[in-house]
């Protein structure tokens, strides 16, 4: 028997189109826009102004906070200029535009392909390495992850989790990475566990992704100190405290961090990222994207530079088929459509769905049947149809004490119901307005 | 026989406890001044919360409590009405000019075309939430009609050919409710004015003039020509963007004419001479005299404009 999570969770049709698409190369854009705001918490700080030649890794953007991040140059080449244009959050960051002229990369990067295993650094040197390199958490929250690594006042981390699961459909970039790159990323979980000071990681993979599990058990081979768990298909075991509950069996408790059950999430695209940095410093320029969608003429996997506009990728994938109704920046659960094609591509966008028309539409809202299927697929045990009524009636207060803060927005009761309202939208919308009354309350 | 007990038991018991309940109402016996119920009575009822109270009942105890009457309005009632609860409580009413919502966007269909198709919730709060709009325009109308749906008194209605709310002057009691409920804030309460002729600057963007003119044909380009041909000071220029104070426009019209982008409206005024239809008219008296302030800003801003 497999482990899951308990509560909740649905299975939609997993369409995984690029699964067996080897990463490539895309080259490189004539320009990119990178945001100086990629991650969550303060934006960083422009370091360049208009006219500076950058090199590839270079500083662009200083991190503006300790839960902030910095942010490399992902090309060579000079500032066009540093102003507002639209990114995947839907409203104009402010950013640097780089017009890129050749492949000139800072010096002290190591570019080679060649696999380095050993290290001698202790926990401290691998976060300021990890902060230095402006790392975030890849699987698409984009936490910076320096700040996890420190776990606060008198909390101790005693496992390292890395999230495998993919649990999004279409999406296959962390498959890929697990199946391709497996042997850097384990590097990478050792040089996490080093940095949490902790002895055992467990690699959760969902039981669509045989090859991957297979690859890395042949690549532990007889370390005892990380182990593979296979986990059932279901969505949204990537959540964290989903993962938690399905590898550990531990519940974190509502309003707090994991680490209060005493582990650290991270998704295999970010320990393959601190792999680069530490091993080869190697700052966080680039990532792996899945372009694919029904029609798409080739879905594939991406190694992209950040800030390369979502247009080159449709184009790389064979172009815009034209039944597209949305494009989705994400996977069709919790991605987001997109409403221009020059938006860029960030460290947070794992990738880019192509829907055709008559499956994006959405269909006409209904009356309630008091069904309730969205209270019984909820993964943390909400009750999305009085949190949807009373954000809409905005009764702030009823909505803070029905726990609306614990929502992970996963999208699972919007998917399942029947009569096709849009619960996610309204409680992503009390979610924001509470959060504002309770920061306002605390201060 | 039964029936007669039964009528006498139960009449028996009904006058027991109307003996008690008269004596407990008279021992428990709250207080109110009587006041309350007379003020409530000269309220219009509407419950709406235009006053920042919970309902007429809650502004009635407020205006009783006061001691004078100068924070207290119902701009439903207007001065009529606060005139009458003056008179109950014998205190001197504050007389306010009556005020009206206007939607400060005339992004239509026409004037700002969409670049995209917005698919989600019904509501103008979610839409927001998500992105900056169907336009190139972040700053203005989402055109889903949270303001309608929040309007008690059926005074704002959407537009199907502009897309557009509307108010319906001779509704709209200046609440703020829309005002409220608009997550741009397009909507703002302003003077009702003298036959109902209002100028305001109808947008919200803030975007740098080219900027602002690719998105919406009407927008304001910040490009100050109005600022400078206001006699009376009623303009300000704050982020690329215009606003008429209502309380030191005269309804002149010079700006309404100066603006190159028609992003200054004027309503209900009759219709103008046909002098007006003429192309920007003597330029030159202006400019000398604003020159002497800001001189170097004058002579870059009209060239971006023509670009």
């Amino acid at each position: 028997m497999l482990k899951t999570f308990k509560l909740g969770g649905v299975h939609p049709a997993e369409n995984k189109l690029s699964a067996d698409k080897a990463i490539e190369k895309l080259p490189l854009p004539k320009s990119v826009f990178i945001p100086i705001a990629q991650h969550i918490g303060a934006p960083a700080q422009a370091l360049v102004k208009k006219g500076d030649s950058v090199k590839v890794g270079q500083l662009i953007a200083k991190s503006g906070g300790f839960v902030s991040a910095n942010i490399h140059s992902s090309v060579s080449g000079t500032v066009k200029k540093v102003d507002l244009a639209l990114d995947s959050s839907g409203y104009p960051k402010q950013g640097v535009f780089i017009d890129v002229v050749g492949d000139e990369w800072e010096t002290g990067i190591n570019t080679s392909s060649q696999l380095f295993e050993k290290f001698e650094v202790d926990s401290q040197a691998i976060i300021d390495k990890i902060n230095e390199a402006g790392i975030v958490g890849l699987g698409g929250a984009t936490f910076p992850t320096h700040v996890k690594l420190v776990p606060p006042g008198g909390m101790k981390a005693e496992m390292l989790l890395i999230n495998g699961v993919e649990c999004e459909p279409y999406l296959t970039s962390d498959h890929r990475v697990m199946l391709e790159r497996g042997a850097e990323l384990l590097v990478g979980i050792r040089l996490l566990m080093t940095a949490l000071k902790v002895n055992k990681a467990y690699i959760g993979i969902e039981n669509n992704k045989p090859d991957a599990i297979e690859n890395l058990k042949k690549l532990i081979a007889s370390d005892s100190s990380i182990a593979i768990v296979p986990l059932k298909v279901k969505y949204p075991q990537g959540g964290e405290k989903q993962l938690i509950k399905a590898v550990t069996g531990r519940e974190v408790p509502s309003g707090a961090l994991p680490i209060s059950v005493g582990a650290v999430v991270s998704n295999v695209g970010t320990a393959l990222a601190v792999y680069e940095a530490v091993q080869k410093n190697k700052p966080l320029i680039e990532r792996v994207v899945t372009i694919t969608g029904k029609s798409v003429e080739k879905p594939s996997n991406f190694l992209v530079r950040i800030g390369t506009p979502v247009q080159e990728l449709i184009d790389a994938a064979g172009g815009l088929p034209e039944d597209t109704g949305k494009i989705i920046s994400g996977g069709p659960m919790m991605g987001k459509a997109i409403a221009s094609t020059d938006i860029p591509v960030t460290k947070g966008t794992s990738g880019i769905l192509l829907m055709p028309e008559p499956e994006s539409k959405r269909k006409k809202m209904k009356n309630c049947i008091r069904c309730s299927r969205c209270v019984t697929v909820c993964p943390m045990g909400l009750e999305p149809y009085y949190l949807m009524t009373v954000s809409d009636k905005q009764l702030w207060e009823k909505a803070e004490a029905s726990k609306i803060m614990d929502c992970i927005e996963c999208g699972s009761c919007s998917y399942t119901c029947p009569a096709d309202r849009p619960l996610l939208d309204y409680i992503r919308l009390g979610k924001g307005k509470v959060g504002k009354i309770m920061r306002a309350r605390k201060q | 026989m039964t029936i007669i007990y039964t009528v006498v038991a139960l009449s028996a018991i009904g006058t027991l406890a109307a003996v008690i309940l008269y004596f407990v109402a008279r021992k428990f016996k709250v207080y109110e001044d009587p006041r309350i119920d007379q003020v409530e009575e000269a309220l219009p009822g509407a419950n709406c919360g235009g006053c920042g109270y919970a309902g007429c009942r809650a502004f009635a105890e407020a205006c009783v409590k006061e001691n004078e009457l100068s924070s207290l309005f119902c701009p439903v009632g207007g001065n009529d009405c606060m005139g009458g609860v003056a008179d109950i409580l014998g205190l001197e009413a504050v007389k306010k000019d009556p005020r009206v919502a206007v939607v400060r966007c005339n992004g239509t269909c026409e004037h700002r075309p969409k670049t995209n198709h917005f698919d989600g919730a019904p509501s103008c709060a979610v839409a927001a939430s998500l992105y900056s709009g169907d336009t190139g325009c972040q700053y203005g109308c989402l055109g889903c009609g949270d303001c309608v749906t929040d309007c008690d008194f059926d005074a704002i209605h959407m537009n199907p050919e502009t897309g557009l709310p509307e108010v319906d002057d001779e509704k709209c009691v200046a609440c703020g409710a829309c005002v409220e409920a608009c997550p741009k804030t397009l909507i703002e309460l302003r003077k009702k004015g003298p036959k109902n002729r209002r100028i305001y600057v109808s947008c919200r963007n803030e975007d740098k003039g080219g900027v602002a003119k690719k998105s919406c044909e009407v927008a304001c380009i910040g490009c100050s020509k109005c600022f400078k041909v206001c006699p009376f000071d009623a303009i300000t220029m704050n982020n690329n963007l215009a606003y008429i104070n209502s309380d030191k426009c005269k309804l002149c019209r010079k700006c309404v004419v100066e603006c190159p982008t028609n992003a200054i409206i004027e309503e209900n005024f009759p219709p103008r001479k046909i002098k007006a239809d003429l192309p920007p008219k003597p330029a030159p008296k202006t400019e000398t005299v604003v020159k002497t302030e800001a001189g170097t800003e004058k002579s870059n801003k009209p060239d971006n404009i023509e670009k």
